[in-house]
């Protein structure tokens, strides 16, 4: 080999981080930088030919439209109430499934199915087979407890797709809690045990500060997903009844595919991207740590 | 100090079983006819039909879908590790300064709302006359996962004592010969859950699919989306068709769950 | 076409052996409304006929396919070939140029069969854009059953106001007879026809003269108001989610003592495969409000060819197939005359079989007194009885249906709804740039 070592292995660097860098960074600046223009336009494929520069009119429009302020709003709730239920539930499937009993290897299989779903299936079943206010099964368990009957996505439509998006996202907290949880030294919940705690204390004075990085991990990763739940809404209410179930996501898509204003949608959008970037900001100085300093994770 | 009570197992079970009931009800109105699907009260004891699921077979589109799913995952899979494999590699055994940088900044991009960004991708496809085509969607499918990819196979090359391959380079073995004959056998397990996790999101993804295919190139999502409008109320079909769409997803799934923290978690947490 | 059907063709040619067998795919979006499925299936016909074409189906619900088609054709993507469009799109899309005009149709075809009225709705400047499938305006049906048991005779022109009467009388939900059913899903197409309609006779409009939305007038108040009190009293459950398939459904299945909405539907009453109300159904004029203009509406789904489509020619020969008199006879053997596609040939309603069914002068008659250029009292600038036949009104047709939807299933008051609809329609014209 006539070059230097150094450039060579410069060479191979690129050669090999290179493609994945490369496509990943058209992927990344090339619609967004179109977003930004389009934002910028008066442009709805409808009628093209009254496409032209109009500054921030399309903000300012957004801006002003009580209908997007309130999507946001709905968009941190189902956010934020998602979150807290697959939270908490993920922490008490993970403890339970942590212990050992008969075939709990099963049972973890089963609990963790959900996952793998995918959301359009997930919001068929549960908008057709469960909730359906006449041939669901809800309607008829509350109906033969002489309960009312509820029309659930017609009465409780966000209600209904945070238990939905609960579903399919509980496994997923019970997971990194029981990896977590499994990581954690013996001894330490046996001399807890010792000095007599009693269930409640081990809970909050050794598990939890011990899941707090994993609750910290999910916190963040599941805000990222639910930021742009799509499916469940679509296949469900279309986000409706009236506006009650209409998230930043889909007003977004109404603009876009339903109103074909792609000036609207493209300022809605970078909205969208602002919002995901906060978390996402706070995501990677938690994984950026990790990575100074590893062994600390649990 | 961990007991084993009957109260736990019950409770283990009992959980579990409420998770599944879903799919468990899915499971068991597909092998129903149309009108036991519909009984209220629900038919719990019920002699299994396999009409629903022949029907949907028979609707020869059908085949069309999983096809497309089929072609879409494991291609976009299959481009994935092309692309993540030596980037990987390269990060993990031989680190720069920038790598920490370029790894971070690969997570952001997988942070992108796809709404922010649907016109224009919807756009560029069209001028480029991807739009409802098996090979847009497969790019979309790949450039979606491939921050997953490159993250998942970094943190299990660092695992890979790095001593195997000081041995190996004192023989004299170049990149490829490192590659081909130390770090893949070591790697399989590695790179096969990340294959899976790549399919997996790639068959189950909606969005994309929803928007971007019409006709030619619509996979499984979309035609089970199409059972949304109840024309007539096909339950069981629904159900069978379903089943069919998610069963091998959530048999891989199974597999690959001691893999997935790490890959959903970049590492945060394993 | 695209890349992978090149790639698919390729294999297909290189399997088959023989390169020059050449097979046309054409690919039809369509309504997944019954009419629509009959022709589905008799199309097996048609390819038997045509060996060198296959036919390709996408079938979906209204705004399922109003969605995928609008899109398609606005960026010129190109996935369909045969669309089923109305008249709303063909005057605004034949304009644009985004449709194969259809010209030179063959003698045989006999267009001239074809209703002028329906023909003109489906043409700019006398060029014909899309073909009708079957065209529609709007009546009522009622079960003339349940109407005699309760005493209650239907007058020449009934009004909404007894229409309320009579629904309040007859609506026994005990026995799964809901006094009213009218659509409720939302959609311009969906509730919007009717609650439309039914705005415009009680005096209210979409647009003023200067395009400036009116939703929260006294007009729409009162008009939506009614709707809203009406369904929540005596319509069926759920009817939120119900739209124009849902309630054909209910209806026929005699769950419904009343019910407005397209005079198409009546032949799928006379089926006794799907209906239980064959022998009880009867048809009126739709009722009218405080004034008699837009009271019933005009619509025809027509088939259209896009101008991407690489085969127009072969499209539109399985278009003349479709709309055919001899397509017309076949549903008529098949099926029964009840269920052939109305509306669209004289030579349809010239069979002695056909115009002794109870609906068909009816459906005439509504159909030749449906103004579109007279929607409503007050004067306004666009043309159209449920819809205003702008590229806008898509948007804002939905905006109001999504409202009133929501008015209905009781998340807002009927003034909150009007307020969301009108900001909606105010942003949607405003970023159109006409004010």
């Amino acid at each position: 080999m006539a070059r230097p070592a150094g450039s060579r292995q410069r060479w191979t660097m690129l050669a090999l981080v290179a493609p994945a860098v490369g496509v990943l960074l058209i992927w990344m600046i090339v619609p967004l930088a179109m977003t930004i223009y389009f934002s910028l336009q008066r442009f709805n494929i409808l009628y093209p030919e009254r496409f032209g520069f109009v500054g921030f009119r399309n903000f300012q429009i957004l801006l002003n439209d009580p209908l997007f302020w309130s999507s946001m709003g709905r968009t941190l709730i189902l956010v934020g109430a998602s979150l807290a239920v697959t939270v908490i539930l993920g922490i008490v499937l993970a403890l339970v499934m942590e212990r050992e009993f008969p075939g709990r290897s099963i049972a973890r299989l089963m609990a963790l199915a959900p996952f793998f779903v995918m959301p359009v299936v997930a919001a068929l079943v549960w908008k057709n087979m469960l909730m359906h206010p006449v041939y669901g099964l809800l309607s008829w368990l509350t109906s033969s407890l002489g309960l009312p009957v509820v029309d659930w996505l017609q009465n409780w439509p966000m209600t209904s797709i945070v238990i939905i998006v609960a579903w399919q996202w509980t496994p997923f907290a019970m997971l990194v809690f029981l990896t977590s949880l499994q990581s954690m030294p013996e001894e330490q919940k046996e001399a807890a045990w010792l000095d007599g705690a009693n269930p409640l204390q081990m809970f909050f004075s050794i598990i939890l500060p011990h899941l707090s990085r994993a609750i910290t991990a999910v916190v963040m990763i599941e805000s990222i997903f639910f930021l742009s739940i799509f499916a469940e809404i679509f296949t469900t209410t279309g986000g409706g009844p009236g506006q009650a179930s209409t998230t930043l996501t889909y007003i977004i898509y109404a603009r876009a595919f339903l109103e074909w204003n792609v000036g609207s949608a493209s300022a809605g959008g970078l909205f969208a991207v602002v919002l995901a970037n906060i978390v996402a900001i706070l995501l990677i100085r938690m994984v950026a740590r990790n990575m100074q300093n590893p062994e600390k994770f649990g | 100090m961990k007991r084993t009570g009957l109260g736990t197992a019950l409770l283990g079970h009992g959980l579990a079983f409420v998770m599944f009931f879903p799919i468990l009800w899915m499971l068991l109105t597909s092998f129903k006819t149309e009108i036991d699907a519909f009984s209220m009260p629900p038919v719990l004891f019920y002699e299994p039909t396999l009409s629903s699921l022949n029907d949907v077979f028979a609707r020869g589109s059908y085949s069309k879908f999983v096809t497309n799913s089929v072609i879409t995952a494991l291609g976009s899979t299959i481009l994935c590790l092309l692309f993540a494999v030596p980037a990987a590699y390269q990060m993990s055994f031989h680190p720069s300064k920038r790598t920490n940088g370029t790894l971070l900044w690969m997570i952001s991009t997988k942070m992108m709302p796809a709404v922010g960004v649907i016109m224009p991708i919807y756009l560029t496809f069209q001028y480029l006359g991807l739009l409802d085509t098996l090979l847009g969607l497969t790019l979309i499918f790949f450039l979606m996962n491939l921050p997953l990819a490159v993250w998942m196979l970094y943190t299990y090359f660092k695992e890979i004592p790095g001593e195997i391959l000081e041995a190996a380079r004192v023989d004299g073995a170049g990149v490829v010969e490192e590659l081909r004959f130390i770090l893949l056998p070591a790697s399989i397990p590695g790179i096969a859950s990340t294959a899976l996790l790549c399919t997996i999101l790639a068959w189950n993804e909606s969005f994309w699919s929803l928007q971007l295919t019409a006709v030619d190139a619509a996979p499984l999502t979309v035609f089970i989306a199409s059972f949304k409008a109840a024309e007539g109320m096909f339950w069981a079909k629904m159900s069978g068709a379903s089943m069919l769409a998610i069963g091998p997803i959530v048999v891989l799934g199974w597999m690959l769950q001691r893999h997935l923290v790490r890959g959903l978690t970049f590492g945060a947490v394993k | 076409m695209k890349l992978h059907s090149l790639a698919a063709a390729l294999a297909v040619t290189l399997l088959s052996g023989t390169a020059f067998a050449q097979e046309t795919r054409l690919t039809i979006a369509t309504v997944n409304n019954p009419d629509m499925i009959v022709m589905q299936k008799l199309s097996t016909e048609y390819e038997k006929e045509n060996p060198g074409i296959k036919l390709d189906w996408v079938v979906l619900p209204e705004n399922e396919l109003r969605t995928k088609v609008t899109t398609d054709i606005a960026t010129k993507a190109g996935a369909y070939d045969i669309l089923t469009i109305g008249t709303y799109e063909v005057p605004i899309w034949g304009k644009l140029g985004w449709l194969t005009p259809f010209e030179e149709i063959p003698g045989d075809y006999d267009i001239e069969d074809v209703f002028p009225l329906v023909r003109t709705a489906l043409s700019v400047e006398d060029k014909l854009y899309a073909i009708p499938f079957y065209a529609e305006s709007s009546f009522l049906f009622y079960r003339k059953d349940l109407f005699e048991q309760a005493g209650i005779e239907m007058p020449e022109q009934p009004t909404w106001a007894q229409l309320e009467e009579w629904a309040a009388k007859l609506h026994d939900p005990a026995n799964n007879v809901y006094g009213t059913c009218q659509r409720g899903l939302p959609g311009w197409g969906e509730n919007m026809a009717i609650v439309g309609s039914l705005a415009n006779t009680f005096g209210a409009r979409y647009f003023d003269e200067e395009w400036r939305p009116e939703l929260t007038s006294p007009e729409w108040k009162e008009a939506v108001t009614f709707y809203v009190n009406l369904m929540q009293n005596y319509g069926p459950p759920g009817a939120a989610t119900n739209g124009h398939l849902e309630n054909r459904t209910l209806f026929a299945a005699g769950n419904c003592a009343t019910w407005v909405d397209a005079t198409s539907a009546a032949g799928y009453m006379f089926n006794p495969a799907e209906s239980k109300v064959v022998d009880t159904v009867a048809f009126a004029n739709a009722p009218i409000g405080t004034v008699p203009n837009g009271n019933h509406w005009l619509w025809s789904w027509a088939l259209a060819i896009p101008s991407t489509s690489p085969d127009a020619e072969e499209a539109k020969k399985f278009v003349y197939w479709a709309t055919s008199k001899d397509y017309i006879q076949m549903v008529a053997k098949e099926n029964g005359w009840a269920a052939v596609p109305p509306g669209t040939r004289k030579s349809t309603y010239d069979e002695a079989e056909y115009i002794k069914l109870p609906f068909a002068q009816k459906t005439l008659d509504a159909m030749n007194t449906a103004d579109p250029t007279k929607a409503t009292a007050k004067p306004v600038p666009y043309v159209g009885i449920t819809f205003a036949t702008i590229p806008e009104f898509q948007a804002v047709g939905t905006e109001i249906g999504k409202a009133v939807a929501g008015a209905l299933a009781g998340q807002t008051s009927v003034d909150e709804a009007l307020e969301t609809a009108q900001s909606a329609s105010d942003r949607i014209m405003q970023e159109a740039g006409y004010y």
